[in-house]
């Protein structure tokens, strides 16, 4: 199962919980797989059929232009994190 | 001094051959966004707000438009209406044309155009405008308490994207943790805190916004303009104007410079509405007080720092709260900020609270590794008193706890290999570190700096000519060398000299899309669009070389430039052999890549600074500098420690000179260049370059973007340096004269 980190400003909707393991092969079924734990979650992670434009998903520590489409093997770990850009 | 370790040998990457539009660029031939011309060109001047803050109770441009030579005026009122109340649009259409308030000096409210520049500019003064003075916000300790005036009135503070119940000039508040901060503070034998302040400072690219219109009569819209993205300006244009994106066609020229400020856009817009009403072709360009005032500098604020450590100099604890001007309205780079301030250190408890402010300043933009060197102003003045407290070398006491592969960002994720500890070490065994500094009033600063870098997507084309040549087409516009480097790495590939890649930069309808050139990426990615783009023409070339002799495709192979076949020792051809015979053999031959990268490692800086203070007058000299950073692999040497150069002379004047001088009335008094004082190079020393060569495993040639991290460490390095040479710790930005002398008379 892939280790999902849940984000600091999440953790009162967690009850705490910061580290879960969630079944899932791609962001998408783990998102919603998290979102059996902790009903409501997916609505503060996705916007339609694509995670939020504020956010980002890192898979193994790679944030991914694939969002939900991306990959989730066995040991996966999970971040969401504000999207960042450069200059 | 440059110490380029070479750990793969190749034949292009890594020599400096001429940029191909050097000559170009330097003979005046080059055409910039305010050199284009086109028949019927007609000019437009932007009418801009005197207040920091005001409603907006009419607007009158009946007069303006009576002028003779007048052809249109526009507010507002000719943007799309915005019926479902999409607040990101609304804001991105607010900083166009102001409607119901203006928010900083300098907002944009009405465009004119005239036949000639000068017409337009007098028809300025004709816009009457009815202003209901409202009370200024303008710094962050301000704008966050609670009894100032809130900006954007229905605007609640986010958090994780969320809408919370909180109505404040915050927009947005980031946290991260990690571990248990109040253990790890316990655990400390020594705890150091400071808050560290920033103003807001300009990119100070020469070439001020300059871009052409024309709205033809079937809806289409085309823009020349000078920007560092022409497919991100297309998808703006797009929003901003409700019209299909197939409609519109951006056309990039040179730009010079933009370091992060020619990413948004600003008069495009009022060009294309002034070219909608008029039928003809807009040309804005700004001024520079325009550039000053109603672009995106990088902000000012403060950045809190507090580090634990043990007595053997290991961190316990770290913990920071920043808070960022975003401008009049949201996206300051305090996310980033957030994530880079403690990311050259290992340690188990971390707790990092962003907040994102608005204030009646104007919108900020990107600046090179945005965020990041107003966080590191705090962070590694933190880390200089601590191992001057713990009598450890501040480059022995990074180096022991300076981030390892694998170990975890405050954000969770994992840092992928990285080159700080080789930074490090260069920095230690650099001549520059290695020779004492004697003297009174003397100190050396080093500083250490981090940026992410980002991949996004780029697309190349290549085609292969019958003399053997190749033509790259490619969608990043060159600020830097970018078409050199880009060219070597197709060069590379295809093992053919450098002189045989000629490099085009073309609009959105000729190429597939390419993101900004920003965020350290365009040498990544656009490198390696052009390094599959050519492994596509590699690829085709063998399959038309195995046709031709009649062996099995996969009995021919291509190395140093000659295709050959297993089948047959006899059978060989050049590159260019094979090229000349393209027509009668099935016809020419064209390759394609495009990528959006998955993977992207991260760039370590560091700065070694020599200075020394004159105590009567304040002024700082500096001595020596030394930059390292880490390039993964250094296509063009030259154009690496052109980056880190440049990064530096503007950590230099950030740290020295530069700031927006407001006035009580919320007025900047130094909006131009004399007054600004960004440094030239008569105030500059020579800057030693080292680049160390970490290559980043997601790239073909180990690349690491250049064109950030470099900007991050001179400002803490600079002030390391002074709180040596002076014995006075400095916690705002800048360090100019008035500053010091304030400073050193503190105890008199």
């Amino acid at each position: 199962m892939a280790k999902v980190f849940i984000p600091a400003l999440l953790h009162t909707f967690t009850k705490n919980v910061s580290e879960i393991d969630v079944e899932g092969n791609n962001v998408r079924t783990v998102i919603n797989n998290l979102d059996m734990e902790f009903p409501g979650i997916k609505l503060k992670l996705v916007e339609g059929h694509r995670i939020k434009p504020s956010i980002s998903v890192a898979v193994d520590g790679n944030i991914t232009p694939m969002g939900l489409l991306e990959e989730v093997g066995e040991q996966s770990e999970v971040h969401f994190l504000p999207a960042i850009s450069g200059g | 001094m440059t110490n380029i370790k070479e750990p793969k040998k190749y034949e292009v990457i890594g020599t400096r051959p001429l940029r191909p539009d050097g000559t170009d660029k330097v003979t005046g031939r080059a055409i910039y966004g305010g050199d284009f011309e086109m028949t019927g060109l007609i000019h437009g001047k932007i009418l801009r707000s005197p207040h920091p803050h005001a409603r907006i109770k009419s607007i009158n441009y009946d007069k303006a438009l009576e002028l003779e030579g007048v052809i249109a005026v526009v507010t507002a009122d000719d943007l799309p209406v915005n019926p479902d109340g999409n607040i990101s649009i609304g804001y991105s259409r607010g900083n166009i044309l102001a409607k119901d308030k203006v928010l900083y000096v300098g907002h944009a409210i009405a465009g004119v155009a005239a036949i000639d520049p000068h017409i337009a500019e007098e028809a300025l003064d004709l816009i009457e405008v009815d202003y209901e003075l409202l009370s200024a916000v303008m710094n962050v300790e301000e704008a966050m308490d609670s009894s100032s005036e809130i900006i954007h009135e229905n605007s609640f503070m986010k958090e994780f994207g969320e809408m919370t119940v909180t109505n404040n000039n915050i927009d947005e508040h980031f946290q991260h943790k990690m571990g248990n901060i109040d253990k790890g503070f316990e655990n400390a034998d020594l705890i150091v805190e400071g808050k560290y302040s920033t103003v807001m400072v300009h990119q100070g690219y020469i070439e001020p916004q300059a871009a052409t219109a024309l709205w033809r009569t079937d809806g289409s819209l085309t823009v020349w303009n000078s920007t560092q993205g022409s497919f991100p300006d297309r998808d703006e244009l797009s929003n901003i104007l409700d019209i299909p994106i197939s409609k519109i066609k951006v056309v990039p020229l040179e730009i010079g410079g933009g370091f992060g400020g020619k990413i948004p856009i600003y008069q495009e817009p009022v060009a294309a509405l002034l070219s909608k009403k008029a039928g003809n072709p807009v040309k804005i360009i700004m001024s520079r007080k325009e550039v000053f005032e109603s672009t995106g500098p990088t902000p000012g604020g403060y950045t809190w720092v507090k580090i634990g450590v043990k007595n053997d100099g290991k961190i316990t604890a770290m913990q920071s709260e920043l808070a960022f001007e975003a401008g009049a309205y949201p996206g300051s780079p305090v996310g980033m900020g957030s994530l880079c301030v403690f990311a050259a250190y290992k340690c188990d408890n971390q707790l990092v609270d962003g907040y994102d402010v608005i204030v009646n300043k104007p919108k900020t933009a990107a600046y090179r590794a945005p965020g990041s060197p107003n966080a590191a102003f705090g962070t590694e003045q933190v880390i200089d008193e601590i191992s001057q407290k713990l009598g450890i070398d501040p480059i022995d006491f990074r180096m022991m706890n300076a981030i390892s592969e694998g170990d975890r960002r405050v954000d969770g994720p994992k840092f992928p290999v990285n080159g700080l500890k080789q930074v490090l070490e260069s920095m230690k065994n650099s001549p520059q570190y290695q020779k004492k500094l004697k003297g009174s009033n003397k100190g050396r600063g080093i500083a250490v700096g981090y940026w992410f870098n980002v991949g996004l997507q780029s697309s190349c084309s290549i085609t292969v000519n019958t003399d053997g040549t190749v033509n790259l087409i490619e969608g990043s516009t060159d600020i830097g060398g970018s078409r050199a480097s880009i060219a070597m790495q197709a060069a590379e590939t295809l093992q053919i000299p450098y002189d045989s890649v000629n490099p085009s930069i073309v609009d959105t309808n000729t190429v597939g899309y390419t993101a900004v050139t920003g965020g350290s990426r365009t040498t990544f990615s656009t490198g390696y669009a052009a390094h599959l783009a050519a492994e596509d023409v590699r690829d085709q070339m063998i399959k038309r070389a195995s046709e031709m002799w009649g062996v099995p495709n996969d009995s021919v192979v291509y190395s140093k430039g000659q295709f050959s076949s297993d089948a047959d020792p006899e059978l060989s051809m050049s590159f260019k052999e094979l090229a000349s015979q393209l027509e009668n053999t099935g016809g020419s031959i064209a390759g394609k890549g495009s990528i959006n990268p998955k993977k992207v490692g991260g760039s370590f800086a560091g700065s070694i600074c020599d200075l020394e203070i004159d105590p009567d007058t304040g002024k700082s000299t500096i001595l020596d500098f030394t930059a390292i950073q880490d390039a993964g692999k250094a296509i063009h040497p030259s154009y690496v420690e052109g980056q880190m150069q440049g990064g530096s002379a503007q950590g230099i004047g950030w740290a020295l000179n530069e700031e927006y001088f407001y006035d009580q009335n919320g007025i900047m008094n130094n909006s131009s260049l004399l007054d600004y004082r960004m440094p030239t190079s008569l105030d500059l020393p020579d800057i030693n370059t080292i680049i160390v060569e970490v290559p980043d495993p997601t790239h073909p040639y180990g690349v690491r973007g250049v064109g950030e991290a470099n900007i991050v460490p001179p400002i803490p390095a600079i002030a390391n340096a002074m709180k040596r040479a002076s014995g006075k710790r400095f916690y705002n930005l800048p360090m100019n004269p008035p500053a010091v002398i304030s400073k050193l008379n503190q105890d008199l």
